[in-house]
């Protein structure tokens, strides 16, 4: 071991505490990359491999009905590489041991091997075309609700109780987020597809011959928007409901969703880190060097060059770095691990792991030292710019100026002490002001993470408490007349019922168009009410329609202004609306109209195609229960215990959430505190030494000492609130989709918590470093020359 | 000293004789190195008396810093028993001896220890300001002739006035007695002469008595006595029959 070597460690053994919260920064970073964008690339690797295998759709359309014989026209289309058509449809599952109402999404399937989108066997067999009354259920509903192969289960379809023989369970890349029809969260108890032989389920829907849904791949290099345009054109005479890609596809919409966030802050939470990283390294090598400016200046009267005193403090911050990425590596794998794990209990994948990419690995590494080298940069070139002679005279006395309170004519009203305190913050404002903007990191990273939870619960009381407040929403399997009202308020335990129609329809705006269904309802109505991002209640008009903001950006129309409206059903009329509101909703893309304007939007006969019920206390299992019987009825909802599963789901994740926040929060404030003080003390262990000797007391000289820090501290916290919020603002807006839109609001109680926990860390630290001016040779210290 | 009667350990200290105001007694200090004790006082008996002017002489590693730090409080004997009036520094705790600092001691060291962030009014305003009774800041400073220095940082001082400086700093709480260890050491000679001669000015006009630690033998002129230590040991303390004044000094 060279001398220098050796050197090397006893300096990072006598600075340990330093090195030791410089690394723990470290291993966060690392931590968060190799964990967050892990299982990004994890994920991303895993569905792109499952898309490719599985023969993912590109497009889909949902029709009326169409004759079989369409597909060879369908598949003719420019740019079309092959195409599946299926039989598809919602309808009544009865389980006994559930109180809910359960509904599943029927599909047909023709031949297992043939098809898009195919499926993929956990266990039992396929179904085949002629298979009379078997079944396919999708995993996460088989496993909720215990069903196994064998087993016979319930099934109302079009009025007609079935039983069915489970044969299979199988998972489909089209449904790796199942959510229920008009929900966002999964309830795998009371929702989930089932599979069927063509041949069977046809015959239960009229079906023969024909089919209600086709999914296309498309040819490399061909254009989407015009095969779509095609498509739509194509089915119009079969009751086409305008064609989709991927984007708008809801499993795949999701799971994009969920893996852009993982980037966003998969980037952003390891890049404040490495930030924090180089600006620690920076102010405690600085410091380094200038307690070692007679070493240095021996070492070069000794004959050791420039580049071997810059190694030496480069590799001295080398080591923190390695050290901190080990333990970062080890953590972040075991993390990445159980964020996987996580991810499996909402998406499905036919084997999704953790991977750890050797790519990503040395991305992580080159970045940490990149962050060495930065933070190492300024100390050493003070070291090297030391001219021998200079380096062995003692620094002189640190020139000091009257603070700003002083020029502004304060002074007489501050004491010698506070002066100090102040003049030492002014002396360095660039240290001042990077080390405030640290702790700010430490306050803002808790007002992200937990604004995530506020903005979502505000979301969700707002849409299931305020907006949608029925007990029971019913979808009808056909268009009943209005009066069907009457039928369900006859039916005993129903309070109230308020029929609806849902029209689905595309929305033109010059060349811009997007798709929505127009909810018709009337005015008298009350269980569901349209509100604003505010949680004002508006009125439905008696004219014109209402519409979400997501859709008025889109087709970039405001209120007053006149869209064109066509409807996808019927004889599919163009008509024109004027645009009387448009509403920042959460969930969804909507529209509301007046149920009678819509009935002459539309045109023909009026009718209605499901209806929300509200139900007398303790009813809603047995109303259900008769609902659901009902022939007309495709599936009953139940949005407020969605919202429960939800919000159990949430509070777990919230307790594992804010742990992993807290623990980040933390080594940041501890580590930027504790470092600001352990310099401080460093560079002033003589002054607060020679207070000692005029008789102040322990506790007046550490208040002296850590005054600075209180004071950085507390600028830093309302700092943070600010680009908390700023950076809740940006994430928000880059989470907006057709789904949801979660809003930026974050609770008092959030600044609270992440202000009193930065507090703590700051006490915390301070409280480390008091002990160690608690154990200071008064004497030795004024012995010895600066 | 009312408050520390009640909070030292042995009880009420017996007050000391008339004219004295440290009495050391059996005084000795042992430093424990690893291995190796280093003996740095060994059965001292000392006595400092009212407005004194004391020189203490010695070569390096005879003790004369020891023995001064115990005096102020920086420091605890091993053995023996160590009063300043009432108060007995060899059993006082921690916050005894902050208040006896903050009251009735001042320092003066090689290295002026001034606070590179305040002025030389706020250095010694940081003292006036926890004092009972103290001079002003301008006071202080004028009595070592820093009237037309007042707002200079430490930083725009020259060492000797650095050295003075701290000087005001230690007398402007108007201690009783002022303990200084080689505070000419770090300065040539002339600038020596002047903080040397503010010494004596504080002494003369203020009656504080002066314990004066220094090599040069020259400076023990200015004392009214002069106490002579080797190895730990006082080995010789004799009166001057005449006190110099600073004029009469010569090196
Ligand atoms: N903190 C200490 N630890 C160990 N030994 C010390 C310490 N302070 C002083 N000594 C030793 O005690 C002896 C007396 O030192 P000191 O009182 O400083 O002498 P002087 O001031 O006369 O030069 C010396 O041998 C010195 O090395
Ligand atoms: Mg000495």
């Amino acid at each position: 071991m060279t001398p220098l070597t050796k050197k090397m460690f006893r300096d990072l053994w006598h600075h340990r505490g330093q090195m030791i919260s410089i690394a723990a920064v470290v291993a966060t970073a690392i931590m968060t990359v190799l964990s967050m964008r892990g299982v990004y690339e994890s994920l991303v690797t895993s569905r792109d491999a499952y898309y490719e295998t599985s023969k993912f759709p590109d497009v889909w359309v949902q029709l009326e009905r169409a004759p079989e014989s369409l597909r060879k026209q369908i598949a003719e289309i420019p740019g079309v590489a092959s195409v599946d058509t299926r039989v598809s449809f919602l309808a009544t599952i009865n389980l006994d041991q559930i109180e809910k109402p359960a509904s599943g999404l029927f599909v047909s399937i023709d031949n297992p091997d043939a098809m898009l989108g195919r499926l993929h066997l956990r266990s039992g067999r396929f179904v085949r075309k002629w298979d009379r009354d078997k079944v396919m259920l999708s995993e996460k509903f088989a496993i909720t609700n215990s069903f196994e192969e064998g087993d016979s289960i319930e099934v109302v379809i079009n009025g007609q109780l079935r039983a069915m023989e489970v044969v299979g369970v199988a998972i489909s890349p089209e449904h790796m987020y199942i959510v229920p029809p008009g929900s966002f969260f999964p309830d795998n108890e009371a929702f989930g597809i089932v599979w069927m032989g063509r041949q069977t389920l046809s015959a239960l829907d009229n079906m023969e011959s024909a089919f209600s849904e086709a999914v296309l791949t498309l040819q490399a290099g061909a254009v989407e928007e015009q095969v779509k345009a095609d498509l739509d054109e194509l089915l119009k005479p079969y009751g086409g409901r305008g064609s989709y890609g991927r984007p708008m596809q809801i499993s795949h919409q999701y799971l994009e969703n969920e893996l852009k966030q993982n980037k966003t802050m998969g980037t952003a939470i390891p890049a404040v880190f490495l930030a924090v990283v180089a600006f620690l390294l920076n102010i405690v090598l600085r410091r380094l060097i200038s307690t070692q400016r007679q070493e240095i200046a021996v070492l070069k009267a000794f004959g050791y060059s420039n580049a071997d005193i810059g190694r030496f403090y480069f590799q001295f911050s080398l080591v923190a770095v390695l050290v901190g990425a080990l333990v970062g590596l080890f953590v972040g794998v075991w993390l990445g691990d159980v964020m996987i794990e996580m991810y499996k209990e909402f998406f499905v994948f036919p084997n999704l792991q953790y991977k750890l990419s050797g790519s990503l690995l040395f991305f992580a590494l080159l970045v940490s030292i990149l962050a060495a080298t930065v933070g190492a940069l300024g100390g050493v070139r003070n070291a090297v710019a030391l001219p021998p002679a200079e380096a062995m005279r003692p620094q002189a006395p640190a020139r000091f100026h009257p603070g700003i309170f002083e020029r502004m004519g304060l002074g007489t009203y501050l004491s010698a002490a506070t002066r100090m305190v102040l003049r030492n913050i002014e002396r360095r404002p660039m240290k001042s002001i990077l080390s405030a903007l640290g702790v700010s990191f430490s306050v803002a990273i808790l007002i992200i993470g937990l604004f995530m939870f506020d903005g979502v619960e505000y979301m969700m009381n707002l849409q299931f408490n305020v907006a949608q407040r029925e007990d029971i929403s019913i979808s009808f399997n056909r268009p009943l007349t209005p009066d069907v009202e009457l039928d369900i308020l006859r039916i005993p335990g129903v309070a109230v019922a308020e029929p609806f129609r849902m029209v689905p329809a595309r929305f033109h705006s010059g060349h811009l168009k997007k798709e929505a269904g127009i909810t018709g309802r009337s005015v008298a109505h009350e269980l569901q009410r349209i509100i604003t991002a505010d949680g004002d209640i508006i009125p439905l008009p008696l004219s014109g329609i209402v519409i979400s903001k997501f859709m008025a950006d889109h087709l970039q129309v405001r209120r007053g202004d006149r869209v064109s409206v066509e409807i996808l059903e019927g004889r599919r009329p163009w008509r024109e609306v004027e645009i009387v509101e448009v509403v920042e909703d959460f969930m969804g893309v909507s529209a509301y109209m007046e149920i009678g304007q819509l009935h002459r939007l539309v045109g023909g006969a009026r009718s209605v195609s499901g209806a929300n019920v509200k139900v007398a206390l303790g009813q809603q299992e047995k109303v259900s229960r008769t609902l659901s019987d009902l022939p007309a009825v495709a599936g009953v909802a139940s949005p407020r215990s969605t919202y429960e599963i939800f919000q159990k789901q949430m509070s777990e994740g919230l307790f594992i959430g804010i742990f992993f926040l807290i623990g980040f929060s933390s080594v940041i404030a501890v580590s930027v505190i504790y470092n600001g003080a352990r310099i401080s003390l460093s560079e002033r262990g003589r002054e607060l030494a020679s207070l000692r000797v005029l008789g102040f007391s322990k506790r007046e000289v550490a208040v002296l000492l850590f005054a600075e820090q209180g004071i950085i501290t507390f600028l830093a916290i309302p700092i943070g609130w600010y680009i908390g919020y700023l950076l809740s603002q940006a994430i928000a807006l880059s989470l907006i989709t057709e789904s949801y839109r979660i809003p930026l609001m974050i609770n008092f109680d959030t600044y609270v918590y992440a202000a009193g926990i930065t507090l703590i860390a700051a006490i915390g630290s301070s409280w480390l470093v008091r002990r160690r001016l608690d154990r200071y040779d008064l004497i030795s210290v004024l012995k010895t020359r600066d | 000293m009312r408050e520390s009667k009640h909070l030292s350990e042995e009880g009420i200290a017996e007050e000391l004789p008339e004219g004295q105001i440290f009495q050391a007694r059996h005084l000795s200090k042992v430093y424990q190195m690893g291995e190796v004790e280093v003996v740095a006082l060994r059965d001292v008996d000392f006595t400092l008396h009212k407005g004194e002017m004391l020189v203490l002489l010695g070569a390096s590693g005879s003790g004369k810093s020891t023995l001064l730090n115990i005096l102020g409080g920086l420091d605890t004997p091993t053995n023996g028993h160590v009063q300043y009036r009432d108060l007995v520094l060899s059993t006082a705790n921690e916050n005894e001896l902050t208040i006896y600092r903050r009251k009735h001691v001042g320092f003066v060291f090689q290295f002026y220890n001034l606070i590179p962030s305040l002025t030389a009014r706020e250095n010694v305003a940081l003292v006036t300001e926890i004092s009972d009774n103290p001079m002003t800041a301008e006071e202080a400073l004028e009595l070592v002739g820093l009237e037309d220095r007042l707002d200079h940082f430490p930083a725009q001082l020259s060492g000797g006035e650095q050295q003075r400086v701290a000087i005001a700093r230690a007398v402007a709480k108007r201690p009783n007695v002022l303990l200084c260890d080689e505070p000419t050491g770090a300065l040539d000679l002339e600038t020596g002469k002047i903080v040397l001669r503010a010494l004596d000015t504080v002494n003369r006009q203020l009656g504080t008595a002066v314990a004066l630690i220094t090599h040069n033998a020259a400076i023990s002129a200015l004392g009214d006595r002069v106490v002579q230590m080797s190895s730990g040991r006082i080995t010789e303390s004799t009166y001057n029959a005449h006190r110099a004044s600073m004029d009469e000094i010569v090196w």
